[in-house]
């Protein structure tokens, strides 16, 4: 995974809440096999129904950090989802609150979630609807946003933030304590079922 | 310190703890399906990894396989192409695969305990947000993302933070007519999509424990529509009997010694939960959804919602947006809503007790001539037991479609889909914009309420019938 430490760009204001994963990327976009590609399939519902959604509208077109109501990424454990928004440009959604699964999957996708206070993402949302070029920049060092003159501090978990910034891979993580798993096997009840399969007769 | 029964089993497979680091987690069992594993198996291989425990791996296929002509070549070639994908990486990484014509063949999530292999105390992944499903039988199960797939393909662990604890007690007897389903969708309404969100909740009380072990995988199923990390039953004499003599089940000395272990993974007494939320089962009705999310739902006998009525910006915008998807009037009473099709089956409702409820329903009566149902059996296992009781004859001459097993149009990843402005009753898990077909419109609703709802052609609960001289 890519590593982040600060990302500026411009931000879209995605003012819906219970924004589920079948709208960040319907199911009939899963079927693809490989790992990018996922763009085509990003709120396509929304984009293709609604001539004047937001990500429509040409001042948005470049936008890389999603501003979303509360409850985002609620629904299915879909990595796809957080692939389908990288493949689409962003780096970064802010919202009030997201749904776990979807969260966790963006901290091993390299995708940043970061969780602001609804009047903070009321105000960022005003800001950049009264002028769509506004720079804004997520810095993850800092644990902190920043647009025009205002600065908003977040807290992200320290482990996670590491990873962030240094673009680990948890499996190599995990590899380095082999021994702990090993042990921990050696202890397992022996009645623990095995998945092979069962002859009968 | 007492302790809750998550916390129990959560303790029992840390590997790993250390301060400023998540903790290590042993994972018993990963069930592995076509639309969450390609790319974590190409990591793999990427890597030069291998399966660290195939033997602690199961995979089948059910998102995208047809419910017609199942012996035949998948018509969709991307959906084929990612059932051979799955193929090839069982074959190569030696994992034993469930595919299509299997006898064990089905939803991951209704296989699970159909095998045997979900029991009580184990963890239990799988790439699959209902994977909260397996929770029924005390176990911590919990669905993830491709990322962590291979993370667990790769070495049987997850990095993991324990989960806040939540209680959700519901206590006292179930009206007639209400299940399972009624009980969740309920608990999702009052609480929100998202408001168990860094819980794992245990369902408790005197309606829960009375209930059977497919009721209680219903409302486990779908503790992530409440946001919930996953959801949990302490295992009981119920759960003992619906295990012995499964496949995969411990026998003899081994049995003796399972029982006295999961015997022990209870909340212990003066347990605090960091949340409770009670519920009195005598009150509950049959519940359907009304909008775009499994919390927007009421008791059948409401009407549909008024924008106006809801103080919050917010939550009128959603309700606006929702109405204007669904094409739904403020103050319709919901019995009053026609649908065009009834979709029985799912990881939520697709099991053996699920059709039985609605085959009693359908018996010896035809269903409505404008409504079609679909009935799909959530596995092979499923539909051969319904078969053998005689319940696909119940279905077909009541005029229903009796299918093969899957996922089918809970999600729509194989020909199984709403057309662009249908509606239906559905017994699946989410009424997502979209989620049953493109411009499809999703009723939640119990296994017995969509039987009475195709009978009539619109939302009915069981005990209207009578009324209707149905």
């Amino acid at each position: 995974m890519d590593a982040f430490t600060t990302h500026t760009g411009t931000a879209v204001p995605l003012r819906r809440s219970n924004v589920d994963t079948d709208q960040i990327i319907p199911a009939e976009y899963l079927k693809r096999i490989t790992r990018t590609g996922f763009e085509d399939g990003l709120f396509i519902a929304w984009r293709t129904n609604e001539p004047d959604f937001v990500l429509n509208q040409p001042q948005y077109a470049a936008a890389s950090i999603l501003v979303a109501g509360p409850d985002f990424g609620t629904g299915s454990s879909r990595e796809h989802a957080n692939w389908a928004l990288l493949d689409g440009g962003f780096r970064v959604v802010i919202s009030s609150r997201f749904a776990d699964i979807f969260r966790n999957n963006s901290t091993k996708a390299g995708l940043l979630t970061v969780v602001l206070p609804q009047e903070q993402v009321e105000a960022l949302w005003a800001a950049v609807e009264a002028d769509p070029a506004t720079p804004v920049t997520v810095d993850l060092q800092a644990k902190q946003v920043t647009y025009g003159a205002t600065t908003v501090p977040f807290e992200i978990d320290d482990y996670v933030r590491w990873r962030l910034l240094e673009g680990l891979d948890d499996v190599g993580l995990t590899e380095r304590n082999l021994a702990d798993v090993e042990a921990f096997e050696a202890g397992r009840p022996a009645w623990l079922p095995r998945a092979l399969p069962v002859l009968e007769g | 310190m007492p302790k809750t029964l998550a916390e129990k089993v959560y303790e029992a497979h840390v590997v790993r703890s250390t301060a400023g680091e998540p903790d290590l987690l042993y994972i018993d069992l990963h069930l592995v399906h076509e639309v969450t594993s390609p790319q974590a198996f190409d990591g793999l291989r990427a890597a030069g990894r291998t399966v660290r425990r195939p033997d602690l791996t199961m995979a089948t296929e059910d998102h995208n396989v047809p419910t017609l002509d199942i012996l035949s070549p998948i018509a969709d070639p991307v959906s084929r192409a990612q059932i051979e994908a799955l193929r090839r990486n069982a074959a190569e990484f030696g994992i034993r695969l469930a595919p299509m014509g299997d006898r064990d063949q089905g939803i991951v999530h209704v296989i699970g305990p159909q095998l045997g292999l979900t029991q009580p105390g184990m963890t239990i992944v799988c790439g699959d947000s209902h994977t909260s499903t397996h929770g029924a039988f005390g176990a911590l199960a919990f669905g993830i993302g491709t990322s962590e797939v291979e993370h667990v393909l790769a070495t049987q662990t997850l990095p993991q933070y324990k989960p806040r604890q939540m209680a959700v007690t519901v206590d006292g007897e179930l009206p007639p007519g209400v299940s399972a389903k009624d009980i969740i969708l309920a608990v999702i309404a009052q609480i929100g999509t998202n408001g168990a969100q860094g819980h794992v909740i245990e369902y408790r009380g005197s309606a829960i424990e009375a209930l059977s072990m497919e009721a209680r995988m219903t409302i486990c199923n779908m503790s992530i529509e409440a946001g919930a990390k996953a959801g949990l039953i302490a295992p009981d004499r119920t759960t003992f009997d619906f295990l012995q003599g499964r496949p995969h089940a411990p026998q003899g000395a081994d049995w003796d010694a399972a029982v006295e272990y999961w015997s022990t993974l209870r909340t212990d007494e003066g347990t605090v939960f960091d949340r409770e939320v009670v519920l009195d089962a005598t009150t509950l009705t049959p519940f359907v959804t009304w909008g775009t999310n499994p919390g927007q739902g009421l008791p059948i006998a409401g009407a549909v919602p008024d924008p106006a009525d809801f103080a919050d910006e917010g939550e009128r915008r959603d309700v606006e947006q929702a109405l204007a998807y669904m094409g739904l009037e403020p103050g319709t009473p919901l019995r009053e809503i026609e649908v065009d099709t009834v979709f029985l089956g799912s990881c939520t409702n697709g099991r053996i007790e699920d059709l039985r409820v609605a085959a009693e329903l359908l018996r010896g009566k035809r269903i409505d001539a404008d409504t079609r149902m679909l009935v799909v059996p959530g596995s092979v296992g499923v539909k051969a037991q319904a078969e053998a009781e005689g319940l696909d004859r119940v279905f077909l001459d009541a005029g229903a479609e009796w299918r093969g097993a899957g996922c089918s149009m809970c999600l729509g990843m194989n020909p199984d889909q709403l057309k662009p402005g249908e509606r239906s009753a559905s017994t699946s898990n989410r009424n997502f914009q979209g989620r049953q077909g493109k411009g499809g419109r999703t009723h939640l609703v119990s296994p017995s309420v969509a039987a009475a709802t195709a009978l009539t052609g619109r939302l009915t609960a069981p005990a209207d019938l009578e009324n209707a001289g149905v």
